[in-house]
């Protein structure tokens, strides 16, 4: 009897060992990710780094892959994808923080049941969506440009941008409000002057958020940017962005090419980590 | 002058709140202008050729795709979350090093997603491009997603529940599995809900990963286009851009659904808590 006990016991600790071993091993899953995807983007550009050389790789100002030499100088399209983020925190934040605004602090119940669900919607659209819409409203007005793409990715980060603003807003403790009130100010005035410079940092978080969200987006910029490999002069001309670079080439590259367009996306990578650590520095400054 | 000011500042307040909303608005009725005439019963044939661009394969492969990459990763991210809420002790180097890379992965463009897929699982591990290589390339996307919504629905089950269970004699599995996970169960389902809205938009991640042929795939070694690929596709070959409205007018659709499941699911966690 007491045998039989013993052996139930020794099931049950064998089975939370097991269990507990399953549970580590899947969470050590998402560290073996991150080292795979920087083991494989680094290695495999590598070569095309070392062959091209690292500086005239990021600053040469020509990318024609079909020429002959080859030259492979990916500026163009940093500058491509700095531009149109530019131009989408410039369309995309003013708009959003002011929403933000107005569905934390100035907007009535029934309203905000309307609007949220809506800002949501907004963020569930797919990106070919968007640059379906974008390529029959904006391409026959602005071509196929810096512009276009700028408005279509400032709409494409509005919820990101809405949604971390808001919850900012929402944390900022009401005497803040009140305090500004009792000192005679308007209920915006109280609003614009209290709240919202209370909740700076965490509305830069959500900026830096939004600035991740249009430097890594693909497929909208490639319908309506124009993709031109040049470094554009003005904002009315084409580019082509690091992300649009990959897909569009992608598809017929080999060796030289190939590797070059896959440092192209390690660019990309280098720039997003940046993007994160400081939206993790923001966010953990806002917390405290 | 104090009035000046307070009626400005709530003219751009409004404003910019009815700026968000007719964009919104604006984008969802152009593409029903635009798709919904060409929403016709051949669009849902079985088989896709050049006469007839239907988009049932598509369909069928989202479908697909959307049920392999969650078989993939809900397991994978539900037991990632258990062991950092429920096993691993505070403070471990471990949890800290997980929670980082899992904000990393929640933050890398899905084209980088896209580019790691076809060196790792199409080219190193020889699947070519297919459904397989797509599903897992999603699974890594969505890891971090679900992880993150698990680990919000535990930390929200009370702490009473745990020790009330342990006082009766349970261990830390069974009250895992029979106490904590049915009580977080609605907050990991809308995670999961969430990730379902990321794999049917998802296009960047796919086209080298997934591949665009456009029939219904065999088996799980042959590659497909999901809808989003599917519009894509069809718009860069521009010949049927109507069919390429349609199919957007059926995404919206499909995220219109998730989107009020994911908020009736919010709300009932809402009451719960």
């Amino acid at each position: 009897m007491s045998k039989k006990l013993e052996l139930i016991m020794r099931a049950k600790i064998d089975g939370e060992i097991f269990a507990r071993s399953i549970f580590a091993l899947s969470a050590v899953i998402s560290i073996l990710a991150v080292a795979l995807i920087c083991v494989f983007l680094a290695a495999n550009s590598f070569p095309a780094l070392r062959e091209i050389g690292v500086l005239k790789f990021l600053f040469g100002t020509s990318w024609k892959p079909s020429d002959i030499p080859p030259s492979y100088g990916v500026l163009p399209m940093i500058l491509g994808s700095l531009y149109v983020t530019a131009g989408a925190v410039i369309i995309g934040v003013p708009i959003g923080v002011l929403t933000a605004v107005f569905l934390a602090k100035c907007c009535p119940k029934k309203i905000y049941k309307l609007i949220k669900p809506g800002v949501d919607l907004l963020a569930g659209i797919p990106s070919v969506v968007y640059g379906f819409f974008g390529m029959a409203i904006l391409l026959p007005v602005f071509g196929g440009s810096i512009i276009s793409a700028s408005i279509l990715l400032g709409i494409m980060i509005l919820p990101t941008v809405i949604g971390l603003s808001e919850a900012a807003l929402r944390a900022v403790p009401e005497s803040y409000y009140e305090g500004a009130l009792a000192l005679g100010a308007g209920h915006y005035r109280a609003t614009f002057a209290a709240v919202l410079p209370a909740a700076k940092s965490g509305i830069f978080a959500a900026v830096i958020l939004g600035i991740g969200r249009a430097i890594g987006e693909t497929m909208a910029v490639i319908m309506v940017a124009g993709n031109q490999a040049r470094i554009p002069s003005s904002i009315f001309k084409g580019v082509r962005t690091l992300t649009s670079n990959i897909v569009l080439e992608m598809g017929y590259a080999e060796g030289l090419h190939r590797q070059a367009l896959i440092a192209t996306g390690l660019v990309l990578f280098v720039f997003i980590l940046i993007i994160n650590l400081s939206f993790q520095a923001l966010k953990s400054r806002s917390k405290s | 002058m104090k009035k000046v000011s307070e009626t400005i500042l709530k003219i751009i307040t409004i404003g910019a709140a009815i700026i968000t909303i007719s964009v919104l608005l604006f984008i969802i009725i152009f593409i029903l202008i635009k798709g919904t005439p060409y929403i016709k019963p051949s669009l849902f044939s079985l088989s896709y050729n050049s006469e007839n661009v239907s988009l049932m394969p598509a369909l069928i492969s989202t479908v697909a795709m959307t049920i392999l990459s969650l078989v993939i990763a809900a397991p994978v991210s539900i037991f990632a979350a258990i062991w950092l809420c429920e096993y691993a002790r505070r403070g471990n180097k471990l949890v800290k090093l997980v929670r980082i890379t899992a904000e990393t992965l929640s933050g890398i463009p899905s084209i980088v997603y896209g580019l790691f897929g076809m060196l790792f699982f199409v080219s190193f591990l020889g699947w070519g491009y297919s459904l397989l290589a797509g599903a897992f390339t999603l699974s890594v996307m969505i890891l971090p997603l679900i992880l993150r919504s698990t680990e919000e629905a535990l930390t929200a089950v009370p702490d009473a529940w745990r020790e009330g269970s342990f006082g009766l004699g349970a261990g830390k599995l069974r009250t895992v599995m029979r106490i904590i996970l049915p009580a977080a169960a609605p907050g990991i389902f809308s995670g999961i809900i969430l990730a379902v809205g990321r794999i049917v938009g998802e296009s960047a991640a796919l086209i080298y990963t997934a591949g665009s042929v456009a029939q219904i795939p065999e088996n799980v070694f042959a590659s497909a286009r999901t809808l989003s690929v599917h519009m894509y596709a069809l718009s860069s070959e521009g010949l049927h851009v109507g069919e390429g409205y349609a199919t957007a007018v059926i995404l919206l659709i499909v995220v219109v659904l998730i989107n009020a499941a994911s908020a009736a699911i919010a709300k009932k966690v809402g009451g719960y808590r």
